[in-house]
């Protein structure tokens, strides 16, 4: 079995990022920069599922400026096989890159592909969704954990008020979430030997993509500041601001 | 070998995510319990941390120094007790094999040394000796093909985990100095061996000392280091050299830590409506914290780039290692001074810190020591130009 996963890169979770001061977008320059770590989730369970000898590859995928190759050092490192690094500098929308992974999809023909259900930059919760559309592959989204047996892979969903519990013919697509499991460090051999793995590089254009924006950034804005807090009295007082005040009960 | 930046950030990288997520956390547990978790341990022999320097051919990354210093600095942000537990793989206890030992020693050693298979440990200081080689008391006598070991070692970091001693005994009883001292690899389960009790120390909960007695234990002669008798200290010095360098990168990054800790509480402390980091007075102990801070690390960066590019860096390292860890213990000392009452209660952890760099001026020789070997060196070097 062959398992695709995607190693996006993004701002690290870590730092607080500033909005520009012409409210285009964030400032990127200078910041570290990781891979998603709902990626790193879903590298996690494709490594862990060839560990447990239900796969035989686990390639990685990233999608971006030419840095991208990074992450997918990162994510040999944490135990991927092999590489597939898009070069681009567009803008990338969710829709761009659920059409190039669409591409990969037929090139490698994976038996799965997990990717994470969110990135931590845009927050769009679409490429996955958009992907299984596009290829025609069942999807199982939001992943707390997966189980394979006989062409199937039976997926527990973390879905608004509990668990949900489906099953699934593979190939599929499976969005990760935040419980599926808990990444591992990166061991500083494999590390060193992720340097010798291949990382096959193609452009949209050698895929037929065309990558072109779809949507418009209008402003980007900081949330507002949090207002300072008040301490009541008691619990009649906070259930009246609660009601009166606020107006949320 | 010096790595590519992309591969060392990367190197980095993992540290500093274990080291934040999966160390800080303990530091107190582990100061309190005086033990590392033994799933800890595994993780970091998982990680490869026992085999920073070791080369790759034996299995371990084989940094180079430039690169060892980058890593170690980046493990001073925890508590030093954690990297005790390999510090010794990848310094003291490793390095007179990778150094002069011959290549069965190598193969035979050095990759269970890179996977932390076994612990290794320098066995040299004594009751009555630490630096002052000539009076070096344990004895090698021969006996056939083998030597027997008698005498005590005295604050043998990790014996009580340790599976290897490198222990230097005077194989030449004529020769009172230096000249005379061999050093042997012991395994630690040989007959006549006992290590005395962990000692109760002022601070490094976690990581453990102890006494090592040697009563008429049987080494193989091809155990001496590089199968050469009598060159043994020279051995240890060169040892030293990279461990002296090791301690100041350490130094270097628990200063780092101290000063972010610092910086932290007194942006958020208030006192007179104001947090106490707009107060000048706090500024200037901040600020001095930082610039010595600089200071250390470029001088660690250039002995080490330096040693890298084949030069003797004795005198450099004993320079290194004086600033270093001073520096260290003058950051530590601001740094409760700027927490205040919150420094010397044991929940922020500060005074614990305090306590643990203490040791870096005493310890890989005292910064009395690293003076006269400076001194030494300057006067030897003028002398020999007129």
């Amino acid at each position: 079995m062959k398992i695709l996963v995607t190693a996006k890169r993004v701002v690290d979770a870590n730092v607080n990022v500033r909005v520009l001061s012409d409210n285009s977008g964030v400032d990127i320059n200078n910041v570290k920069m990781a891979v998603n770590p709902f990626d790193e989730i879903a590298i996690e369970e494709a490594v862990r599922i060839r560990e447990a000898g239900n796969a035989e590859e686990v390639v990685v995928a990233s999608i971006g400026p030419t840095q991208c190759k990074e992450q997918i050092r990162t994510a040999l490192a944490l135990g991927a096989d092999r590489g597939i690094f898009v070069e681009t500098d567009a803008d990338i929308q969710p829709l761009a890159v659920a059409k190039l992974l669409k591409a990969l999809v037929d090139k490698e023909n994976p038996d799965l592909i997990i990717l994470g259900k969110q990135a931590i930059d845009g927050d769009n919760i679409q490429t996955g969704q958009m992907l299984a559309a596009l290829a025609g592959l069942p999807q199982a989204t939001f992943a707390s954990e997966i189980l394979l047996a006989d062409g199937e892979a039976t997926v527990t969903r973390e879905i608004d008020g509990g668990m949900e519990t489906i099953t699934v013919k593979t190939p599929a697509v499976i969005t990760a979430d935040l419980r599926l499991n808990e990444p591992r460090y990166a061991s500083l051999p494999n590390i060193m030997k992720a340097k010798k793995k291949s990382i096959d590089t193609y452009t949209p254009e050698e895929l037929g993509v065309d990558v072109t924006p779809r949507l418009t950034t209008l402003k980007v804005e900081p949330p507002s500041d949090r207002q300072a807090g008040v301490i009541v009295a008691d619990v009649e007082e906070l259930v009246d601001k609660l009601k009166n005040e606020a107006k949320v009960i | 070998m010096a790595l590519d930046k992309e591969t060392l950030n990367q190197l980095l990288d993992s540290v500093s995510k274990f080291v934040d997520n999966r160390l800080k956390p303990l530091e107190s547990q582990v100061a309190q319990e005086d033990r590392i978790p033994d799933e800890v341990v595994e993780e970091m022999k998982a990680m490869g941390l026992f085999g920073l320097t070791i080369p790759e051919r034996y299995g371990g990354l084989g940094l180079s120094m430039a690169d060892e210093i980058q890593v170690v600095q980046v493990l001073g942000h925890t508590s030093p007790a954690f990297r005790s537990v390999f510090g010794t793989n990848v310094g003291i206890g490793s390095q007179s094999i990778i150094i002069d030992g011959t290549e069965e020693q190598k193969n035979h050693y050095l990759p269970r040394m890179a996977t932390g298979e076994i612990i290794g440990s320098f066995c040299l200081t004594e009751p009555d000796a630490g630096s002052d080689a000539a009076s070096l008391k344990m004895s090698a006598v021969k006996d056939g093909d083998d030597y027997l070991l008698n005498g005590t070692k005295r604050f043998i970091t990790n014996a009580p985990q340790a599976n290897l001693f490198t222990v230097f005994a005077r194989t030449n009883p004529e020769e009172k100095g230096s000249r005379g001292i061999s050093a042997f690899l012991v395994d630690a389960d040989t007959a006549g061996i006992s290590v005395g009790p962990a000692y109760r120390k002022m601070g490094q909960q976690g990581a453990h000392v102890a006494d090592v007695m040697f009563d008429d234990v049987r080494v193989p002669a091809a155990n001496i280091v590089g199968a050469k008798e009598n060159v043994g200290f020279k051995t240890a010095m060169k040892v030293l050299d990279r461990g002296r360098l090791h301690i100041s990168a350490l130094s270097v990054g628990i200063a780092e830590r101290l000063i972010a800790d610092s910086l932290k509480y007194a942006m958020q402390r208030k006192q007179f409506g104001q947090p106490i980091a707009e107060f000048q007075l706090i500024q200037a102990m901040l600020a001095d914290s930082q610039t010595e801070m600089y200071a250390a690390s470029c001088m660690v960066a250039d002995a080490a780039k330096r040693r890298d590019a084949g030069e003797n860096v004795a005198a450099l390292a004993a320079s290194c290692k004086l600033f270093a860890t001073e520096m260290v213990g003058r950051v530590a000392d601001r740094a409760v001074q700027i927490h205040g009452g919150a420094g010397y209660i044991e929940d922020y952890g500060i005074e614990r810190f305090y306590r643990d760099v203490r040791l870096f001026r005493i310890y890989e020789g005292t910064s009395q020591i690293q003076q006269m070997v400076i001194a030494r060196d300057m006067i030897r070097n003028a002398s020999n130009i007129n």
